[in-house]
């Protein structure tokens, strides 16, 4: 750690472990509820328990990004952090809010706006941490060093930050108020949090691999500019059926389809990045959650993303399993692993030790994205057969569900492998402190 | 490559092509915008009783169990055209007791089955709720969902 004030991101990736836990655990109830639905059902229905689920995940992603750009900015800027003061403010006013918003879920208190259910003073406290963080990290970034990770880190927050504004405006009109529900929904994922995705990547990809900064930075703006590009106008992809024009299938499809550009080229720069830098970082496993993370990324959003988005395919498609495949792959490949790359570099650092705890946090990325995936796999079947016998036999909507119990059986499954995988990261993260397994000697390279 | 695409090159694009994309999405969604309110959604008015139906729709938080014209949880039947399902969409006063009658039977209790869980509406809220399904339902949604299952 060469600034002090780095280590206030030590906090914020605590604070966002233990949310991931809430989220995973929210998840394999939300699962067994599918499995078993009487379970709870008088107590704690499936409405509140999703919430709990969904919005955990997007606060402790945040949570992660903000600790993120916490611990990156001061290195980049080569300069402390205007004030940690402010940053712990934050972090308080954060968790104040986030505490108080699943008390509220848990006591029935919620609005009524998919992943926005948060009672009004906590989108308040969300807006003012925002506003906090931005001036912290602006004012560190202004009176330092500018580098194009920096650049594209801040425009990426500061234009996520300014679509929070959406959430607060809920028209009556039905059809208007899901128009703008996506400005915050889906500019998020699909173009502002992917300028914080690259910017991480291309800083942990400086670190790990030793590239020469120059490539680093054109190569991402590269990236984001495709991100854009595409993926404003890709917004089309949700307007196709909820009152919006009919252009919106042409525009929507097309551009949207172009959203795989960014993906790939983010998988493709992690490799090339790895194979031109060829320096041997001893943080294995952060190198491992990068890689992984660009290529779950691409498969999530950009081929299972793309499964689903032309208009002809979508009108037969949405809403159903299909969607749930995607979400859950898409948000873990491309912002779950990116955060838990940033954690697992970034935490041995933190705590001032070598990173002694690899051969675990390496099985849990194991255990992790093969549960993602194999629930991705039989979601995506679920979704199948449902889209058959529901859009195209018109059979009723729980007929059908009840025919596909197998899979909801086998995605439960799933969700174990991944609660123990991030159980297992956690562990890795905060208890362990030494390596389990010693290395092997160093080899001599063949001739 | 390395010649023709420089780094700052490369940012300038990022900007002005960023730039530009916004202002188309910005004209698009002031037309979209407009084509809702005179068109899509012009089918039936915007009365209070609609508005109220939605505050109770939103209140409950029935999209994180059903789906709304596709979006949502996919955990219960989609609701978007429940009405035409029903048979009742031109109908308020059947919509409105065939709503009640379902919402006052929740939760069935069957083993192995979703429960919906019991709401405490009033009759004017329920009605309320039935006005705003009716609503979304007579929305022009470009012909989706492709059957009446939904
Ligand atoms: C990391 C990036 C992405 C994330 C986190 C993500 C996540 C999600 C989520 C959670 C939903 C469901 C929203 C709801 O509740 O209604 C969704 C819907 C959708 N996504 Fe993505 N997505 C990403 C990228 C993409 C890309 C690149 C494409 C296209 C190539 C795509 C295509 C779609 C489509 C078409 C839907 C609507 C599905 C439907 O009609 O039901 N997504 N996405
Ligand atoms: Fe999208």
């Amino acid at each position: 750690m060469k600034y002090q004030s780095q280590k206030v991101a030590y906090w914020y990736f605590l604070a966002a472990m233990a949310l991931f836990g809430v989220q995973v655990l929210g998840g394999l109830l939300a699962g067994w509820i599918y499995v078993s639905p009487n379970f709870l059902a008088e107590i704690l229905p499936f409405n509140i328990v999703r919430m709990i689920h969904t919005n955990a995940l997007i606060v402790w992603l945040l949570l992660g990004f903000f600790g993120a750009a916490y611990y990156l900015v001061p290195e980049e800027s080569e300069r402390e952090i205007f004030s940690v003061k402010l940053a712990y403010v934050q972090l308080v006013i954060l968790l104040v809010g986030t505490l108080g918003a699943v008390g509220s879920y848990l006591a029935g208190i919620h609005g009524g706006r998919e992943f926005l259910e948060q009672p009004l003073w906590v989108k308040f406290g969300i807006l003012v941490a925002a506003v906090i963080f931005l001036v912290n990290i602006s004012l560190t970034v202004l009176a330092g060093k500018k580098t194009a990770i920096t650049n594209i880190l801040l425009m990426g927050l500061w234009l996520l930050s300014l679509l929070w504004i959406f959430a607060f405006i809920n028209p009556d009109n039905l059809s208007l108020d899901k128009m703008y529900w996506w400005f915050v929904v889906h500019l998020w994922v699909e173009a502002t949090w992917e300028l914080v995705m690259a910017a991480i990547l291309g800083y942990l990809m400086l670190k790990l691999t030793g590239v020469d900064r120059e490539v680093v930075e054109k190569w991402l703006y590269v990236i984001v500019a495709t991100a854009l590009f595409s993926g404003i106008l890709g917004t089309g992809h949700h307007f196709y059926w909820i009152g919006t024009p009919g252009y919106w299938q042409w525009i929507g499809s097309i551009f949207s389809t172009l959203e795989v550009i960014p993906f790939f080229a983010m998988m493709s720069f992690a490799f090339i990045m790895v194979w031109k830098g060829r320096k041997n970082h001893p943080n294995k496993a952060a190198l491992l959650w990068s890689l992984g993370a660009s290529t779950v990324a691409f498969f999530g959003a950009g081929v299972w993303g793309f499964l689903h988005t032309l208009h002809g395919v979508n009108f037969y498609t949405h809403g159903t399993q299909i969607t749930a495949a995607h979400g859950h792959l898409a948000f873990y490949g491309a912002y779950v692993a990116l955060n838990l790359a940033m954690f697992s570099y970034a935490m041995p650092v933190l705590r001032q030790r070598a990173p002694y705890n690899q051969v675990l946090n390496m099985t849990s990325f194991w255990l992790m994205t093969g549960g993602m995936s194999f629930m991705t796999f039989v979601l995506t079947f679920a979704g199948t057969i449902q889209t058959h016998m529901q859009r195209i036999v018109g059979e009723y909507y729980m007929v059908v569900q009840d025919q596909l119990g197998l899979f909801y059986m086998m995605r439960f499954g799933a969700g174990a492998a991944v609660v123990l995988g991030a159980i297992l990261f956690i562990y890795s993260q905060i208890v362990v402190r030494r390596e389990i397994v010693k290395p092997g000697p160093v080899a001599v390279p063949g001739e | 490559m390395s010649e023709i695409l420089t780094k700052s090159r490369a940012r300038n694009v990022f900007y002005g092509g960023s730039i530009f994309f916004v202002v188309v999405f910005g004209v698009l969604t002031a037309q979209s915008h407009s084509h809702i309110t005179q068109t899509a959604t012009a089918g039936m008015e915007l009365t209070d009783e609609v508005r109220l139906g939605k505050h109770v729709w939103e209140k409950n938080s029935c999209i994180n169990c059903h789906s709304l014209h596709g979006e949502g949880a996919y955990f219960a039947p989609e609701v978007g055209n429940v009405m035409t399902r029903w048979g009742v969409i031109d109908d308020p006063e059947s919509a409105y007791e065939i709503l009640d009658g379902w919402m006052m039977s929740q939760p069935s209790g069957i083993e192995g089955r979703r429960q919906m869980p019991h709401f405490e509406l009033t009759e004017e809220e329920m009605r309320g709720l039935a006005e705003f399904l009716r609503w979304a339902d007579q929305t022009d949604t470009q012909n989706w969902p492709p059957n009446d299952a939904g």
